[in-house]
C-alpha cells in the first residue's frame, strides 16, 4: 500500500499553516495524527500534492482551562486527553467516549481534532461534542479566526463547516462538572467503529435526573442529539421504568445507514436499547 | 542451583512431553527472520499487478504505453507477453474422471473470471513506482453477466465460464450401500417418515478469508544456474512440481525456498498467479524481482474458504437413536479448480458421521463454479464443514427427542471398547474414548451448574440468555496414505521424508520434507531426535522449506507434519542407531547382536563396556578404524507412508449469553478436552487448540466474506471482514485425554486443525440453545446481534415455531435458510 507521491510541509505556527494552505489551494491536504488520513492516501482514494503536517504546532496542543470552559487544542491526542484530570472532572462524556476509540496504538497517534474534522458518522467524538455543546475554533487566512457551534459543525458525512483554507484549532467545552456520563458503544469486534454509540451525560438531583445531554453516533449522516429525548428526561427518576418511557421515541426521525452489521431498522432498535442503558449508566442507576 | 544440574536433571528426564519453550521464537520475536519481502538482491526490481475490477470480462485491449514511459520502469508485461513461459494454475485434485476444469493463467489473456484477477504486471526500480505506474495501464473490458451466488450458479442460467457450458464443475459420492459399508439411506429415511423421526435442515458454510499475518511474497533470482525462487508458501516442494510441469523449466533447474513464512492456515497451501507472474517475469528480464502483496490483495486474490450449502436429512428411531444420514452439498469453488479446489469438500466426505454409529449413509457432492474468488483449503478442510453439519444436527434432534444434547450423542457414539471401529463411510478409527473426553470436559464446565442457571435464566425471564453448545467431533488428518489418495485421483502421494546427518562434532542435522510456517516443528522435532538418539536437545538443528537442503516433501497441511513427517524423522533416527551399532560393536569388539542402545550410549550386553554416540559419530566420520566392507557413514533417510489417517476426537462445551434485547452475544466459558494421542510438547499444543479455536469461534460469531451485485468483495478490508482479536476472547480451559493412535510408532494424532473443527459448531449449538425457547433452530453465521435479534423477533411473532414438528421443510418460509433472505439482510 503506497501512497501516491506528494510533497510535505511542517509548518511551526498555525499562521505559517493557514498560510501554506492559501499558498497550495485544494492540492493540499492537513494532516493530524494520519489514522484517517494515512489509509485514505495509502489505498489511493485521494492524493493530494502537498501534505501539510501540523504536528510540529505547539499551540494546537494540549488541554487548559478557561473559566468555565475547557479548552482543547485540536492537535491533542486522545491518549492525552485520556490522561487529563481536567476533562474527567469537567467533561467525563468525553473521556468516556474516547475510551472506546480503536486500540492504543491508535489513540497515541489520533487526535481529537483530526477526529471531529475527518467527521466520520460512525466515529465516537462527535456524539459526545455535541451533548456537551462544544464549540469549534476555526483559524482562516489573514489570522482571522470565527467560532461554530458544534450543532452547526457537522453539516454531512465527512464534511464539516472546516472550509478550504481553514483550520480546527480549539474545542472549547463548557464545564459539566459532577454530571454523571457514559458512552454506550455497540460492536461487533472490539477494534470497530460503532455500529450505534449513544453518549449520555446527565446531572442527577435528589435521585432524579435534573438535565440530560444525549448524542447518538451513525443513526445518520452526522452525529445527532436527541433533544426531545433530553426534555423527556427532565424530573424523571433513573429507573428503569422511567427512562424506557422517556428515551422511547429516540429513534425517531433518524436515518441510520444499513450495511453488514445491521439494516436501519436494528439500529434504530438498537439506539432505544443503548440509550436506556446509557441514560441509567450515567444517572448512577 | 546451578546450570549444570538443572541440564543433568533436564538430561534424566524425556524430551517428549516437555512444555518446551519455542527455539525458533527468540529468532523470530526479536525479528531475526527472513521473511521473503526482507530479501534484498542485487539489482532487484520491483512488480506491482494490475488487476481487474470486473467479476466477469473479456479484455478488449491493455494499452500499456503510457504505464513503459514512466519513470523506473522497466517493462509492463501483459498475459500475451507472458503466454509461452508463464505455465499454469494446476489442480492437483480432479475429483472426477469428468471433472471440468477451467485453464488458470496466472495473468489474464482474453479474459477474466473474478474481481482481482492479474491483468497486466509492471516491473519497476521501486516498488513505488511499479505501483504509480499500474495506475497508468489502460485496460478496456468488455463487461459480461456475472454469476456470484452459490444456488444461482446451481441453475446454470449465468455460466462464470461460458466456454464450458455448465457451472457445474465435478458430482461426487459415497454411498454405503453401493461401497457396502452401511445401509440403504433411502430405505432408512423412508421407515423413519414412517414411524421414527426425520430431520431436514439446510445450513449454510459461509466464505471465509484467510488472514495469516505475513502477506505473501515471491522473490525470483534467475541469474543462476538454478532458478531460485523464494516464497512465503506452505509448500515448496509442491510449487516447484508445478512450476517444472508448466513451465518448461526442468524441475533440476528450479529450486524454491519456503524462508521464515508468517502463518498459512491452508491460506498458502496454493501455488499461485503471483507466484508464476513473479517467475515469468524474471525470466523474461533476467534479473531478479520482488513482489509482496498488499493485504487487500490477499483478500481478493488469495484463495477464499468454505463456501458450501449443505442440505441434510437425518433419520432416527424415536428415541433418537440415528439410523441414517443424507448429505447432499453444493460447494461453490469460486472461479478456478485450485490446487485441492474441487477436493476440499471431498475430504468432509468420511466426516459427517463423525463419531457416531449410523446404520446407512450418503453424501452427495456438486462443485460448482462462480465468478469469485476460488477456494480452496482453510483450517480444516472439508471437515469443520462436516463437523458443524452433524453437531448442529445432534442438537436438533435431542430437541425434537426433549432429551439432553449429550444424551443423544451418548445413545450414537462409538463406545471405547469397541475400537478399532469401521464407520459406515467406510474409514477405520483406530482408537479413542470419547466417554472419557465428556466426562472430563463436563467436569471442568460445570456442566450441570450451568444447565440449572440456564433453567433459572429462562424461568425467570432473564434479558440474557444462557445457552450451553456441545461438539463431540472426530476428524480425520495426517494427509495421507498415498494408496488411498490415488483411489482418490489426487495427482500426487501423501508420503513424507527426514534425513538425519550425524556430524563429527556430535551435533545433529535433521531434515525434514515439511514446511513449517509457525508451528514450532524445530523444537518438536529436536525434542523427538534427543530422546532418540539420546542427544541433547540443544544439538539438534532442524532444516527444512529449502528443495536443495530438503529435496524431498510433500510439506504442510492437513494436520500431517507430525503424525506423518514426524514418523518419517523417527525413522531415519531408527536407521541411524542400526548403522551406528555397527561401527559401535567393532570398536567395542562385541557382537553386534549384543550391543544395546540407550540415552545415547551402545553398550555390551552384560558388562559395564559403552560408547556415546558422538564418539561413534566421530569415528565413522575419521573412516580410521570402521568394519571391512562397512561405508563412512552413519546418515539416514526415511520415507514414511501411512497406512491410514490419524483421527483426534474431544468434547468441546462452549456457554454462551445471549442478550435477548440487542442480539449480542458474549463467551462465558469454553472447555475443550481433545485426544491428540501422545503429546510431544504441551505448550505446542496449548497455542494450536487456543489459536484453532479462535478461528472456528470467528467463523461462528465474526467473520464472513460478503459480494455485491457487482461481483466486488464489500469485505475487501479489516474494517469490514471483522477479524477477532485477543480482545475479543475468554481464557479457554483445555485439558486431554491420551489414546495413543496405532499408524505410528510415537502414538501421535494431528492437533493442527481440531481446534478449528470443533469449536464452530459449539458455539452456533449454545446460542441456538439459549434462545430456543423462542421458536429459534437455527441462526445463519456468522451469528452477527442482527440476525440473532432478528431470529428472537420472528420466533416471538410466530407462535408455534419453536414446536415446529420435524418433518419437511425445505421450504424458503424456514429462517435463515434462503440465501437470498441472507443477503438482504446484510447488504440492503
Ligand atoms: C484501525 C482503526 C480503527 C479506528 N477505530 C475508530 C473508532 O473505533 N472510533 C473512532 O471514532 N475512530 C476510529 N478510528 C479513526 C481515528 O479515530 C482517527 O484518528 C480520526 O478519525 C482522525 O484523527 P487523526 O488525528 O488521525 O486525523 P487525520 O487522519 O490526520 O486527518 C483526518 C482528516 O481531518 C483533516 N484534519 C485533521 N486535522 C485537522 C485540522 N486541525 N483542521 C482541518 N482539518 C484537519 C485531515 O486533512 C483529514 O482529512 C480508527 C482508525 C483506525 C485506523
Amino acid at each position: 500500500m503506497i501512497p501516491a507521491q506528494f510533497d510535505y510541509v511542517a509548518p511551526g505556527s498555525v499562521e505559517e499553516a493557514v498560510a501554506a494552505l492559501a499558498e497550495h489551494g485544494d492540492e493540499a491536504k492537513v494532516l493530524a495524527g494520519g489514522q484517517s488520513l494515512l489509509p485514505i492516501l495509502r489505498m489511493r482514494l485521494n492524493a493530494p500534492g502537498v501534505v501539510i503536517d501540523l504536528g510540529r504546532i505547539p499551540e494546537l496542543q494540549g488541554v487548559t482551562e478557561d473559566g468555565d470552559h475547557l479548552v482543547i487544542g485540536a492537535m491533542t491526542t486522545y491518549a492525552a486527553v485520556l490522561a487529563s484530570e481536567a476533562v474527567s472532572t469537567h467533561a467525563a462524556l468525553l473521556s468516556k467516549a474516547i475510551a472506546t476509540v480503536a486500540d492504543p496504538q491508535i489513540r497515541h497517534r489520533g487526535t481529537v481534532g483530526g477526529a471531529l474534522v475527518h467527521a466520520d458518522p460512525a466515529g465516537d467524538v462527535g456524539a459526545p461534542a455535541l451533548a456537551l455543546g462544544a464549540e469549534l475554533v476555526i483559524a482562516g487566512s489573514g489570522g482571522s479566526t470565527r467560532t461554530v457551534a458544534a450543532e452547526d459543525f457537522f453539516e454531512d458525512l465527512f464534511t464539516t463547516a472546516v472550509g478550504e483554507g481553514e483550520l480546527l484549532t480549539q474545542i472549547r467545552i463548557p464545564k459539566h462538572t459532577g454530571w454523571g456520563a457514559h458512552y454506550e458503544k455497540f460492536v461487533r469486534v472490539s477494534h470497530q467503529w460503532s455500529i450505534v454509540g449513544v453518549a449520555a451525560t446527565v446531572r442527577s438531583e435528589g435521585g432524579s435526573i435534573a438535565e440530560a445531554r444525549v448524542g447518538l453516533t451513525n443513526m445518520g449522516s452526522t452525529p445527532l442529539r436527541a433533544k426531545a429525548v433530553e426534555e423527556a428526561l427532565v424530573g424523571q427518576p433513573a429507573t428503569d421504568e422511567a427512562v424506557r418511557a422517556a428515551v422511547a421515541s429516540v429513534a425517531e426521525g433518524t436515518n441510520p445507514p444499513s450495511d453488514l452489521n445491521g439494516d436501519a431498522d436494528y439500529r434504530k432498535h438498537l439506539a432505544t436499547v443503548l440509550t436506556r442503558r446509557a441514560v441509567l449508566a450515567a444517572a448512577g442507576a | 542451583m546451578t546450570i549444570t544440574e538443572d541440564r543433568a536433571a533436564d538430561a534424566a528426564s524425556p524430551e517428549i512431553g516437555k512444555a518446551r519453550r519455542r527455539k525458533e521464537d527468540q529468532r523470530l520475536i526479536t525479528g531475526r527472520t527472513r521473511w521473503t519481502d526482507n530479501i534484498q538482491l542485487p539489482g532487484m526490481l520491483h512488480l506491482a499487478m494490475v488487476r481487474s475490477p470486473f467479476a466477469h470480462a473479456t479484455i478488449s485491449s491493455i494499452d500499456v504505453t503510457e504505464a513503459k514511459a514512466a519513470s523506473g520502469v522497466i517493462g509492463v508485461f501483459t498475459g500475451e507477453d507472458l503466454k509461452d513461459i508463464q505455465g499454469v494454475n494446476i489442480t492437483a485434485w480432479p475429483v472426477s474422471a469428468e471433472q471440468k476444469t477451467p485453464d488458470h493463467l496466472p495473468v489474464a489473456v482474453s479474459h477474466v473470471a473474478h474481481a482481482g484477477e492479474i491483468v497486466a504486471v509492471v516491473a519497476a526500480r521501486s516498488a513505488a513506482a511499479a505501483r504509480d505506474a499500474a495506475e497508468l495501464v489502460d485496460v478496456d473490458y468488455a463487461e459480461l453477466p456475472a454469476v456470484l451466488d452459490l444456488k444461482e450458479a446451481a441453475k446454470d442460467e449465468v455460466l462464470a465460464h461460458p466456454d464450458l457450458g455448465t457451472n457445474t464443475s465435478a458430482v461426487w459420492q459415497l454411498d454405503s450401500a453401493g461401497q457396502g459399508s452401511g445401509g440403504d439411506v433411502e430405505e432408512a429415511i423412508a421407515k423413519a417418515r414412517e414411524s421414527g423421526i426425520v430431520i431436514e435442515r439446510e445450513y449454510r458454510q459461509q466464505r471465509l478469508i484467510p488472514a495469516f499475518m505475513e502477506p505473501r511474497s515471491t522473490v525470483v533470482d534467475p541469474t543462476g544456474e538454478q532458478v531460485t525462487m523464494w516464497s512465503a508458501t506452505q509448500v515448496p516442494h509442491v510449487l516447484r512440481f508445478c512450476i517444472a510441469a508448466t513451465t518448461g523449466l526442468p524441475e533440476s533447474k528450479i529450486r524454491v525456498i519456503a524462508p521464515d513464512v508468517g502463518g498459512g492456515f491452508g491460506g498458502k497451501l496454493q501455488t499461485t498467479p503471483e507466484e508464476f507472474a513473479t517467475l515469468a517475469v524474471a525470466r523474461k528480464l533476467g534479473k531478479p524481482v520482488k513482489y509482496t502483496e498488499t493485504r487487500s490483495e490477499t483478500m481478493v486474490s488469495g484463495h477464499h474458504g468454505r463456501d458450501q450449502w449443505q442440505k441434510l436429512t437425518l433419520a432416527a428411531e424415536k428415541d433418537g437413536r440415528v439410523t441414517a444420514l443424507k448429505v447432499d452439498l453444493m460447494a461453490d469453488l469460486g472461479a478456478y479448480a485450485a490446487l485441492v479446489g474441487g477436493g476440499v469438500p471431498v475430504l468432509g466426505a468420511w466426516m459427517f458421521n463423525s463419531i457416531y454409529k449410523f446404520d446407512a449413509y450418503q453424501f452427495n457432492l456438486t462443485n460448482y463454479y462462480t465468478n469469485k474468488t476460488w477456494v480452496d483449503a482453510y483450517r480444516g478442510a472439508g471437515r469443520p464443514e462436516a463437523t458443524y453439519a452433524i453437531e448442529r444436527l445432534m442438537d436438533e434432534l435431542a430437541a425434537e427427542v426433549g432429551v439432553d444434547p449429550m444424551e443423544i450423542r451418548e445413545k450414537n457414539w462409538i463406545t471405547h471398547d469397541e475400537f478399532p471401529f469401521t464407520t459406515v463411510a467406510g474409514m477405520t478409527y483406530d482408537s479413542g474414548n470419547y466417554e472419557a473426553a465428556t466426562e472430563k470436559a463436563k467436569e471442568l464446565f460445570g456442566y450441570d451448574e450451568l444447565r440449572a442457571e440456564q433453567k433459572r435464566r429462562r424461568e425467570s425471564n432473564d434479558p440474557v440468555q444462557l445457552g450451553i453448545g456441545i461438539s463431540t467431533f472426530t476428524e480425520m488428518c495426517g494427509l495421507a496414505p498415498s494408496r488411498i489418495l490415488g483411489a482418490l485421483n489426487y495427482g500426487a502421494g501423501g508420503w513424507e521424508s527426514a534425513s538425519i546427518r550425524m556430524l563429527a562434532t556430535g551435533t545433529v542435522e535433521v531434515i525434514t520434507g515439511v514446511s513449517p510456517h509457525g508451528q514450532g516443528h524445530e523444537t518438536a522435532w529436536s525434542q523427538i531426535v534427543a530422546d532418540k538418539l539420546g542427544v541433547p536437545f540443544e544439538s539438534v538443528e532442524v532444516l527444512h522449506g529449502d528443495t536443495q537442503i530438503a529435496p524431498k516433501g510433500m510439506d504442510t497441511y492437513g494436520s500431517r507434519s507430525l503424525v506423518v513427517g514426524g514418523e518419517a524423522v523417527v525413522r531415519a533416527a531408527d536407521k541411524v542407531i542400526e548403522k551406528a551399532k555397527v561401527v559401535a560393536a567393532h570398536l567395542l569388539e562385541a557382537s553386534v547382536d549384543d550391543i544395546e542402545f540407550s540415552a545415547g550410549t551402545f553398550g555390551v550386553k552384560g558388562t559395564d563396556k559403552g560408547i556415546s554416540m558422538p564418539e561413534v559419530a566421530i569415528a565413522t566420520w575419521t573412516g580410521h578404524n570402521l568394519p571391512d566392507g562397512v561405508e563412512p557413514s552413519i546418515d539416514a533417510d526415511a520415507t514414511f507412508d501411512p497406512d491410514n489417517f490419524s483421527f483426534p476426537h474431544g468434547t468441546h462445551l462452549c456457554a454462551m449469553e445471549v442478550d435477548t434485547e440487542t442480539g449480542a452475544t458474549k463467551m462465558r466459558k469454553y472447555v475443550c478436552v481433545d485426544d491428540i494421542g501422545t503429546i510431544i510438547n504441551p505448550l505446542i499444543v496449548e497455542g494450536q487448540v487456543h489459536g484453532g479455536l479462535v478461528q472456528g469461534i470467528a467463523q461462528a460469531l465474526w467473520e464472513g466474506a460478503e459480494y455485491d451485485e457487482q461481483g466486488t468483495l464489500v469485505t475487501g478490508s479489516f474494517v469490514d471482514y471483522t477479524l477477532p482479536t485477543s480482545a475479543d476472547t475468554i481464557s479457554f480451559v483445555t485439558d486431554h485425554t491420551v489414546s495413543p493412535s496405532t499408524y505410528n510408532s510415537l502414538g501421535t494424532k494431528g492437533v493442527g486443525e481440531a481446534g478449528c473443527i470443533a469449536s464452530t459448531p459449539a458455539v452456533v449449538n449454545a446460542i441456538v440453545d439459549a434462545v430456543r425457547q423462542f421458536g429459534v433452530n437455527d441462526i445463519l453465521m456468522p451469528c452477527t446481534p442482527e440476525r440473532v435479534w432478528k431470529a428472537i423477533e420472528k420466533g416471538r411473532s410466530v407462535p408455534g415455531e419453536g414446536e415446529r414438528d420435524a418433518q419437511p421443510h425445505f421450504d424458503e418460509g424456514v429462517p435463515n435458510q434462503d440465501p437470498g433472505a441472507a443477503s438482504e439482510g446484510s447488504q440492503a
